[in-house]
């Protein structure tokens, strides 16, 4: 065997995926996240025009989560081409997992003063069943929130990508899977709490969950967790695994013949997306206070996708921001005109897929290269070989 | 409702050739002891079945009274003397209605059903025999025996037949029991098992039926019954499946062109459907508002307008978006969830959030009884004839007719169809409008079973869209096996799994058999199955 050349270290090749302007970029917004909102939220008095409410941090909270899902779904979307309907599904099993332990937190405090969360004790469920076991433990909780979806991520994506699903028809079985899943914990018997799923969190690691100083700490981890979740997928696209990746992306029967086996490339994107995403599931249950069946329909995966689309795929910045576009417009459509809502949102999907290929990121290289043609860099290259 | 009133006529008829009942008869009925009530009710019943008639009426409707010591039947302002019938001159000052428990209303009832047995209509008798097919007991077997002597109609005499053995059933003759055992066997009622049931049973340490023959043919009159029994429920069961497979098939169809045969994804397929459930609607307030005559008859008129509408939609559809997205799936089926979303908001906005309310036809209405346990309603059985005629004519458009030709030469080879001057761009409209058109005459039968809303179309895009894949893309006979295979499978897995594991389980099932199959049921053989 050859000698293969030194490798950069990990830490070295993590600094040099971000150029010198995302890391001042990256710097900033930390800046802002971990030390800005904080005073601004805690210490300045509520009339002062720079107080920010906690309106305003639960809603930014949120969406910092909807943002790594983004990043995640632009991961494999616009490098792996792997259009996933599903993504709702492990986000919300995220959720749960966490939503286990924040249940048990509230310990005897819920309205029947049982050990048994509310609806166990509503069911006549005289113990926990045996996945809720150790659901009290956070470091348990943590471990099911980082391998329990990828695991079924993993299973999952084994299977479908051996087979050789690929395109439409992936995206309609994971489209399947999600369903089946919320239909599965919209079940009562399944032990999630039904249709109403996980609610009423008091505590969390002891402290009150709606204390100003959690809500702020919650914030600054998921704006900590999307930066780590750029930095890091930035490293992966920017890296030979990535480049294999676009190119079976791009033509993987090509790719093939050179003797690359796809399958392994595809499962390990496919499986740290399904990771990134459970993770933000459990950054968002607690912000938002609430986790339910609903989490999992599949309008909710499919507005993920128009996250990314709007935003620009394979840019990984523009998911981020169609993320916050879209959702920011969301919260004030539904609160000053609702009925306008789905309009907005229908028209978004036609005109982001229709007029803007390549999203808001793309759109603004464009303007920047001065209305200089500009190819379409998604457009699959090789279709007479596919054909 | 309609048999009182038949019952009622009839006895108008019959007053008038009636002859005086004996009074000694009639005096018992008014005792204060609810035995010799019941004694009085059925000496009366079997002495003079057809002068009793009225009189049991009207003490079952609390009209017979005592007027001193005649027996008496109120009947408004007039009092007719119930022995002769004939009305009272002058009118008595008091009487005193003869009140009854619910025990001896029970034993009336009975009584009023046999006697009812020999009503001059044929339809008076059926309901009777039928009453009595439940509560018949050894006290009537005389009436029985009278009844099956005169009765014509095979259907009536067959029911009283078992009835005749039910009542036996309580008689002290070993031989009479162990006889009508084994023709209760013949029945396919649930009720008439119920019945056999305690027979074979213990009660302490003693057989409840003594005799050791009876008891043996108790259990095979039962083992009979319940194979009829579960037999009824397997048809009824392959029924209600091919009745949801015809409903998917419905769904499915139009899916079946626009993503089988053009390979478009179109995720505002259910909105099609919706379009055409509210064609529905809208067409019954047209009818309501100007031809309430016809108002039966809406739905045939719903069809073209629904066919039309949906296709409309679908072709604007095309011509402003999806054309512009040939060749990119992806993206054509984010931009079409755009205009399901769309579409909902449009139908919310004209039409309100609420479900509207789109009422069966009269003759969709009913059904057909095909066993005492098994009943087929109309409306599923019109829907599956349905399905079975979309589907010809859509099967005779893509093999038969010049368009269809085209269509599938479009599906083979764009770019050669196109030199031999096929128009494929008009060609693509048109079979995207044809196959939301199907969509729309899908959605006016759903209108039918289903409730018809803005949010309607979201649940059967998940399904229909199993069956394409399930089936295999640009096949139709692959769709028509899917959706068939996928409702059977379903009814039957939610016999004993229940409604929505049934649906998980398919859900799971699919996947995996997606996994094992990804080219579906009926795979294209050739170099396109690879794109």
């Amino acid at each position: 065997m050859r000698p293969s050349p030194a490798r950069t270290p990990l830490i070295v090749r993590l600094g040099q995926s971000f150029d010198m302007r995302s890391w001042q970029m990256a710097g900033l917004f930390a800046a802002f996240a971990l030390f800005a909102v904080p005073i601004m939220h805690l210490a300045l008095p509520p009339d002062h025009p720079l107080h920010l409410s906690t309106y305003f941090i639960t809603l930014i909270g949120k969406i910092l989560c909807y943002a790594i899902v983004a990043v995640a779904m632009d991961l494999i979307w616009g490098y792996g081409g792997i259009l996933s309907l599903g993504h709702g599904l492990f986000f919300a099993l995220g959720g749960y997992a966490f939503g286990m332990y924040l249940m048990r937190q509230i310990g005897r405090d819920g309205s029947y003063q049982s050990d048994l969360p509310d609806f166990m004790v509503f069911l006549d469920w005289k113990e926990l069943p045996w996945f809720w076991v150790g659901s009290d433990s956070f470091v348990w909780v943590a471990l099911l929130v980082l391998v329990v979806p990828a695991l079924i991520a993993f299973v999952f994506g084994y299977f479908a990508f051996r087979s050789r699903i690929k395109g439409v028809y992936f995206s309609i079985i994971t489209q399947a899977l999600t369903y089946a899943a919320m239909l599965l914990f919209f079940r009562n018997e399944t032990g999630f709490g039904g249709n109403n799923g996980f609610t009423d969190f008091k505590r969390i690691l002891g402290y009150s969950i709606t204390a100003p100083e959690t809500r702020v700490v919650l914030f600054g981890l998921s704006a900590l967790t999307l930066l780590g979740t750029l930095l890091l997928a930035r490293t992966l696209v920017t890296s030979k695994y990535g480049r294999i990746l676009t190119a079976i992306r791009d033509a993987e029967s090509r790719v093939m013949f050179i003797g690359y086996n796809p399958l392994w490339y595809k499962l390990f994107v496919w499986t740290l997306s399904a990771l990134l995403c459970a993770v933000a599931g459990a950054l968002y249950v607690p912000q938002v206070g609430i986790i339910n069946p609903s989490e999992m329909s599949v309008a909710n995966s499919i507005e993920i996708a128009i996250w990314v689309a709007v935003g620009g795929r394979g840019t990984l910045i523009g998911p981020v921001i169609g993320a916050f576009i879209v959702n920011l417009a969301k919260s004030w459509f539904t609160v000053s005109f609702p009925e306008y809502w789905l309009f907005f949102l229908g028209t978004l999907f036609i005109v982001a897929t229709l007029y803007l290929p390549q999203g808001i990121v793309g759109l603004c290289r464009k303007l920047r290269a001065g209305m200089k043609r500009d190819r379409h860099p998604l457009a699959p290259a090789a279709k007479g070989v596919q054909a | 409702m309609r048999t009182t009133g038949l019952l009622f006529c009839g006895w108008l008829l019959s007053t008038a050739c009636l002859a005086a009942i004996d009074p000694t008869l009639l005096k018992p009925l008014a005792s204060e002891d609810s035995e010799s009530k019941i004694a009085a009710i059925a000496a009366l019943a079997q002495a003079a079945p057809d002068e009793a008639l009225p009189v049991l009426k009207a003490l079952a409707d609390d009209s017979l009274a005592l007027a001193g010591e005649r027996v008496v039947i109120v009947d408004g302002a007039r009092v007719l003397d119930a022995a002769s019938h004939t009305e009272i001159k002058p009118t008595p000052a008091a009487t005193e209605t003869i009140g009854i428990n619910n025990r001896v209303r029970r034993e009336l009832s009975g009584a009023l059903a046999a006697l009812r047995l020999f009503s001059t209509e044929r339809a008076v008798r059926w309901q009777a025999a039928q009453e009595l097919t439940l509560s018949a007991d050894a006290k009537m077997l005389p009436l029985l025996d009278k009844a099956l002597a005169v009765e014509t109609d095979p259907e009536i005499r067959k029911r009283l037949q078992l009835a005749h053995a039910q009542a036996s059933l309580g008689s002290t003759e070993a031989g009479v029991r162990l006889a009508a055992v084994r023709v209760l066997g013949e029945s396919s009622d649930p009720n008439v098992r119920q019945m056999l049931l305690p027979l074979t049973e213990k009660r302490g340490d003693a057989w409840i039926e003594p005799d050791s023959a009876v008891r043996a043919a108790a259990r095979t009159s039962i083992r009979s019954i319940e194979q009829r029994l579960a037999w009824a429920d397997n048809l009824g069961r392959a029924f209600t499946g091919l009745s949801l497979g015809s409903i998917l098939l419905l769904a499915a169809l139009g899916l079946a062109i626009t993503y089988g045969v053009m390979g478009v994804i179109n995720m505002a397929h259910g909105e099609l459907l919706m379009v055409g459930a509210y064609s529905a609607w809208v067409m019954q307030g047209v009818f309501r508002a100007y031809l309430p005559g016809a108002i039966d008859w809406y739905l045939l008129a719903a069809l073209p307008v629904g066919f039309l509408s949906a296709a409309l939609v679908g072709i604007l559809m095309e011509r402003i978006v999806i054309r512009h997205l040939y060749g990119r799936p992806l993206e054509t089926l984010l931009a079409t969830w755009g205009i399901s979303l769309f579409l909902m908001q449009v139908a919310r906005t004209l039409f309100g959030a609420q479900n509207v309310e789109v009422a069966n036809p009269v003759w969709m209405a009913g059904g057909i009884e095909v066993l005492p346990n098994l009943m087929l309603p109309w409306n599923r059985i019109i829907i599956v004839g349905f399905s079975i005629a979309v589907l010809a004519v859509m099967w005779g458009i893509l093999n038969l007719s010049r368009l269809g030709m085209f269509v599938r030469a479009v599906t083979q080879n764009r770019a050669m169809a196109g030199c031999v001057g096929v128009p494929t761009g008009r060609v693509d409209t048109l079979a995207f409008g044809l196959g939301a058109g199907i969509a729309g005459l899908g959605g006016v039968a759903l209108s039918q079973i289903a409730n018809v809303g803005p949010d309607m179309g979201q649940g059967y895009i998940v399904d229909s869209f199993m069956v394409v894949v399930l089936g295999g893309v640009g096949q139709l006979a692959g769709a028509v096996w899917a959706a068939l295979g996928l409702g059977v499978f379903t009814k039957f897995l939610e016999g004993w799994t229940g409604a929505v594991v049934a649906k998980i389980v398919v859900l799971v099932f699919i996947i995996i058999f997606i996994q094992k199959r990804p080219q579906g049921l009926f795979a294209l053989k050739g170099r396109f199955v690879e794109s």
